[in-house]
C-alpha cells in the first residue's frame, strides 16, 4: 500500500514538473513584450528598459524559470506584471468566485442527471426514455453561451428577477452571492447534465443486462429492487469518471460564461492576463489548474475504490 | 421678534422640505466601461482605463482638460510665463489636501515632475516632460519650472493624466491605493469587477454632487447591452456595440450621447516598405478608400471623416478630406503611373478592436477593386505591438491614435509608419518653440496639410465616443478630449 502510494506521489511530482517546463516555455516563446503593452504607443526606449528592469524581465530564461519555480515551491506565486499585486492574492480572490460556481454547477448537473438517467434507464424504450434522450440531445447541442444570453434576456432584461451579470460578492451575504451565480451555474450545468444523464443511462443499461442482475431477478427481486440494490452501484464508475472531468472543466473552462456574465473568476483572469502578456499570472494560474486537475483525478481514483471493493483489494 | 420666530419656523420647514427633496435624488452612480485598469497609477502606464477612472476624479494636475478639451487651471490657480517663454511660475491653490490629510505643496509638484522625467521613470508619456530643465520650489505655494527651450504646448502637456500631482509619502502603494487631491477619493477595488470611489468631504474646490461612484468593467459587448437594459449599471461610457445604439435612443429610459474623441483612426502605412514607399502608390490607396462606406459598415454610421491626422473639433482643424476623395478610376491611373498597373500584394495586420477588424474587411475589398491584394492577419494587441509597432514588419494596419494632439509622431522618423520628412520635422520644431497662438494655429494647419499631401497614411475617421446613460443623469461629458470620466459635476435629476 505504501509503495503504491509513493509511486503515485512520484508520478504526481514528475507530471507537475513536466507541466511547469511546458507551461513556462510555451509562454516564453509567444511573442509580445509586457512592458510595451503597458506603456503603449508613445513610450520611449529608455522608459521601456527601465520598466523591464523593474519587472525582472531582463534575466536569462533559466534564471527566470528557476525563480518562478522556486517561488511556487515556497508558496510565493510572484507579483503580477500589470496589476503589481501578489498573484497568490489575485488567484485567491478569483477562486472565491470560480470554485463556488463550479461546485454549484456540478451540484445542479448531478441533481438533474442522476434521477433523469435512472428514470430513462428504468423506462427503456418508452416515451419517457425517448423524451429524456431528446432533451439531453438538445442540451448537448445548445452552446452554453447562447443559452446564457437567452436566460439574461428572459430573466434579467424582461422579468428582472436577476441582474444581467456581475458578482455581488460574499460580503453582501451568502444568498446574494448565490443569486448572482445562479444563472451562470444553470448555463454551465445544462450541457454537463445532459452528458451525465446519457452516461448514467447507458451505463445503467449495460449493467442491467449483466448476468448478476439476471441472477438477482431469479432470486425473486423485482426489477426495481435489482436496480437499486445491485445495478446502480456498479454503473457508477463511468459516471464518476465523467464527473471528475466535468469538475476540472468547470473550474478552468468557465471562461466564456464568465465573460457573458462578467464574473471576476479565474477564467477571465487568465484571459485578461494572456492579452496583457502578464506571463507570471498566466503561468501560475495554469500551473494551479494543472495541479487541481491532477488532484481531482486522484480523488476520482479513490472514489472508484470506494464504490468498487475489487479495486480496493487490488490496490491494497 | 414675532416675525423673526415665524421666519425661522418657515426656514426650518423649508429646510425640511429641501432635505426631503434631496433624499429623493439618488446620490450614487454605477458607471460601466469596457476595460479595467491594470493598476491605479496614471503616471506609469499607457492604459487609458486608468485615466478613465481616476482623471480629475481622484488625481489632478497643475492644469486640467475641460469637457471641450480646453486647458484650464487645476491645482495651479494662475501662472506667469517669462518673456523668453522658458520659465513658468505656477501659483498653487492654498488649502489643497491629499486624501490622506497632508497638504499639497510645491514640494509635491517638484517631486511629481522630477519623478516623471527621471532616468528610471516608467512614465508612458515621458516626452511630455522632456523639455523641463529644472523644477524649483520658491515657497510652499509657488513653483518655478524652467524649460530648456520655449514650448508652446507646455500647459497642455501638464493637463495630461500622466502629469498629475502625487505625494512622495504615498507613492509606494499608488498602484493599489491611489491618494490624490481630487473631489473623489478611492475607497475599494474588487479586481475583475469594480472600483468604488467616495466623495472627498474636504475637497478644496467645488465639491462633487455624488456621494459614491462605482466603476464596473464589462468587456463583452453583449453583456454590456444586457447590463444597460437590465439597469444594472446607470451609465456605460464608451459603449462597445454601436449597432445597439438606435435601440437605446428609442427607449425613454435612456439617453445616448455620441461625442468626439481624440482618436484618429487611420490606415497606417509602412512608408519604408516597397511599393508603399512610393508617393503615388500611397495616393492611389487613399483614393481607393470610400470612408463613408467604412463608417457605415464598421461603425454603424458613427464617426467623422478625416483627411489628416487632426481632430475635427479642434479650432485649428482644416478639412482635407478632399485630398483623398473616393475615386477608384484615379486610383488605378496612379497605380499604372507608379508602374503597378497589375496591382500588387501587401499585408494588412489588424489589432482586436472592431473598428480595425470590421473596417479591415471593407478596406480589403475596396483595395481589391483597384487591384491591390491584401493578406489579412488578425493580431492580439501584444502581437501587434511586437510585430507592427516595434518590428515594423507590416505593409498596412488600422489603428486609432487616441492621444490628444499627437501630430508630433510624424516628426519621429523611427515611429512605426517610418515617415521621414525633414521639412515636417523642421515645421514641428518651429511649432514646439512657438507660443504665439496665431502663429501656432498657422503652423498646425501647415502640418496637417503636409502629411495629408504626402499621403503618409490613409486617413479614415475620427472615432466616435458613445455613452448610454439613464435619462435622469446630468453633467456627463459628451466628448472625450482625453480619456476621462469626469464625475465631479454629475448629478441625478429629480
Amino acid at each position: 500500500m505504501l509503495r503504491y502510494f509513493l509511486k503515485r506521489l512520484l508520478s504526481l511530482v514528475l507530471s507537475l514538473l513536466a507541466a511547469s517546463v511546458v507551461i513556462f516555455l510555451a509562454l516564453e516563446v509567444v511573442p509580445g513584450d509586457p512592458a510595451a503593452y503597458m506603456l503603449g504607443l508613445n513610450a520611449q526606449e529608455d522608459t521601456l528598459n527601465a520598466l523591464r528592469e523593474q519587472l525582472g524581465l531582463n534575466g536569462t530564461l533559466l534564471e527566470r524559470y528557476l525563480s518562478w519555480v522556486g517561488g511556487l515551491l515556497t508558496g510565493d506565486f510572484g507579483i503580477s506584471y500589470t496589476y503589481r499585486t501578489p498573484v497568490a492574492d489575485m488567484i485567491g480572490d478569483r477562486l472565491w468566485v470560480s470554485l463556488p460556481l463550479a461546485l454549484y454547477a456540478l451540484t445542479l448537473s448531478t441533481l438533474i442527471a442522476f434521477p433523469a438517467g435512472i428514470w430513462a434507464a428504468s423506462r427503456r424504450g418508452t416515451y419517457v426514455d425517448a423524451g429524456v434522450m431528446g432533451v439531453t440531445q438538445l442540451g448537448v447541442a445548445i452552446p452554453n453561451f447562447w443559452f446564457a444570453m437567452l436566460m439574461v434576456l428572459v430573466f434579467a432584461i424582461n422579468l428582472r428577477w436577476f441582474s444581467a451579470g456581475g458578482f455581488a460578492g460574499w460580503d453582501a451575504g451568502f444568498w446574494a452571492g448565490m443569486k448572482s451565480l445562479t444563472l451562470p451555474a444553470i448555463a454551465l450545468a445544462l450541457p454537463q447534465a445532459s452528458i451525465l444523464t446519457r452516461v448514467m443511462r447507458s451505463s445503467l443499461l449495460d449493467t442491467l443486462s449483466e448476468d448478476f442482475i439476471r441472477t438477482a431477478r431469479a432470486k425473486g427481486l423485482t426489477k426495481a429492487q435489482a436496480m437499486w440494490r445491485h445495478a446502480l452501484r456498479n454503473a457508477l464508475i463511468p459516471v464518476l469518471t465523467i464527473l471528475g472531468l466535468q469538475f476540472s472543466f468547470l473550474l478552468a473552462g468557465a471562461i466564456i460564461i464568465e465573460n457573458v456574465f462578467y464574473l471576476p473568476g479565474l477564467g477571465r483572469l487568465v484571459f485578461q492576463a494572456i492579452s496583457a502578456r502578464d506571463l507570471i499570472v498566466v503561468e501560475s494560474v495554469v500551473m494551479l489548474l494543472v495541479f487541481a486537475v491532477i488532484m481531482v483525478n486522484f480523488a476520482v481514483d479513490l472514489a472508484y475504490a470506494l464504490v468498487d471493493p475489487r479495486l480496493r483489494r487490488r490496490a491494497g | 421678534m414675532r416675525l423673526g420666530k415665524i421666519g425661522s419656523g418657515l426656514i426650518s420647514v423649508l429646510a425640511l422640505a429641501a432635505s426631503i427633496g434631496m433624499a429623493h435624488a439618488k446620490s450614487d452612480i454605477v458607471v460601466a466601461m469596457q476595460l479595467e485598469p491594470p493598476h491605479l497609477d496614471p503616471t506609469s502606464a499607457a492604459a487609458g482605463a486608468i485615466d478613465s477612472v481616476l482623471y480629475s476624479n481622484v488625481f489632478e494636475g497643475l492644469t486640467r482638460f475641460g469637457p471641450d478639451g480646453s486647458v484650464n487651471p487645476g491645482l495651479a490657480e494662475s501662472w506667469e510665463i517669462s518673456p523668453d517663454g522658458k520659465t513658468y511660475t505656477f501659483k498653487l491653490h492654498s488649502g489643497v489636501k491629499f486624501h490622506d490629510g497632508t497638504d499639497m505643496t510645491a514640494d509635491d509638484v517638484k517631486f511629481s515632475l522630477d519623478r516623471a522625467r527621471a532616468d528610471d521613470s516608467a512614465n508612458a508619456q515621458k516626452a511630455l516632460f522632456a523639455g523641463i530643465d529644472s523644477v524649483e520650489v520658491v515657497d510652499p505655494l509657488t513653483v518655478k519650472v524652467t524649460l530648456s527651450a520655449p514650448n508652446g504646448s507646455f500647459l497642455f502637456n501638464m493637463a495630461w493624466g500622466d502629469a498629475v500631482i502625487v505625494a512622495p509619502e504615498t507613492i509606494a502603494d499608488i498602484k493599489t491605493n491611489p491618494v490624490g487631491t481630487g473631489a473623489f477619493k478611492f475607497s475599494n477595488w474588487v479586481q475583475g469587477d469594480r472600483i468604488d470611489l467616495e466623495r472627498n468631504a474636504d475637497y478644496w474646490g467645488t465639491p462633487a454632487k455624488l456621494d459614491k461612484a462605482t466603476f464596473k468593467f464589462i468587456s463583452d459587448p453583449t453583456a454590456a447591452f444586457a447590463a444597460v437594459m437590465a439597469e444594472d449599471v446607470n451609465a456605460f461610457v464608451g459603449f462597445p456595440a454601436p449597432e445597439n445604439l438606435p435601440q437605446f435612443e428609442a427607449d425613454p429610459r435612456f439617453q445616448v450621447l455620441v461625442g468626439n474623441t481624440e482618436g484618429e483612426t487611420i490606415l497606417s502605412t509602412n512608408n519604408k516598405q516597397p511599393p508603399l514607399d512610393n508617393l503615388n502608390v500611397r495616393k492611389a490607396i487613399a483614393h481607393a478608400i470610400d470612408r463613408q462606406a467604412i463608417i457605415d459598415g464598421a461603425m454603424f454610421g458613427y464617426g467623422t471623416p478625416i483627411g489628416s491626422h487632426f481632430a475635427p473639433h479642434n479650432p485649428d482643424y482644416v478639412d482635407l478630406t478632399g485630398n483623398s476623395a473616393y475615386d477608384p478610376e484615379l486610383s488605378k491611373k496612379l497605380l499604372a503611373e507608379a508602374g503597378y498597373a497589375d496591382g500588387f500584394t501587401t499585408t494588412l495586420k489588424l489589432p482586436p478592436p472592431s473598428y480595425a477588424r470590421r473596417g479591415g474587411e471593407i478596406i480589403a475589398a475596396q483595395l481589391r477593386a483597384v487591384g491591390i491584394e491584401t493578406e489579412i492577419s488578425n493580431l492580439e494587441w501584444a502581437q501587434w505591438l511586437e510585430q507592427v509597432f516595434k518590428g515594423k514588419d507590416y505593409g498596412l494596419t488600422i489603428v486609432s491614435h487616441t492621444e490628444p494632439m499627437d501630430i508630433g509622431i510624424y516628426a519621429r522618423p523611427d515611429y512605426y509608419f517610418q515617415y521621414d520628412n525633414p521639412a515636417f520635422q523642421k515645421l514641428f520644431e518651429d511649432l514646439t518653440a512657438e507660443s504665439d497662438p496665431e502663429k501656432r494655429s498657422d503652423l498646425l494647419k501647415q502640418a496637417q496639410t503636409m502629411i495629408s499631401e504626402d499621403y503618409v497614411n490613409g486617413y479614415l475617421f475620427q472615432l466616435a465616443f458613445p455613452t448610454v446613460a439613464n435619462a435622469k443623469i446630468k453633467g456627463l461629458w459628451k466628448d472625450a478630449p482625453t480619456q476621462a470620466t469626469d464625475l465631479t459635476a454629475v448629478y441625478w435629476e429629480d
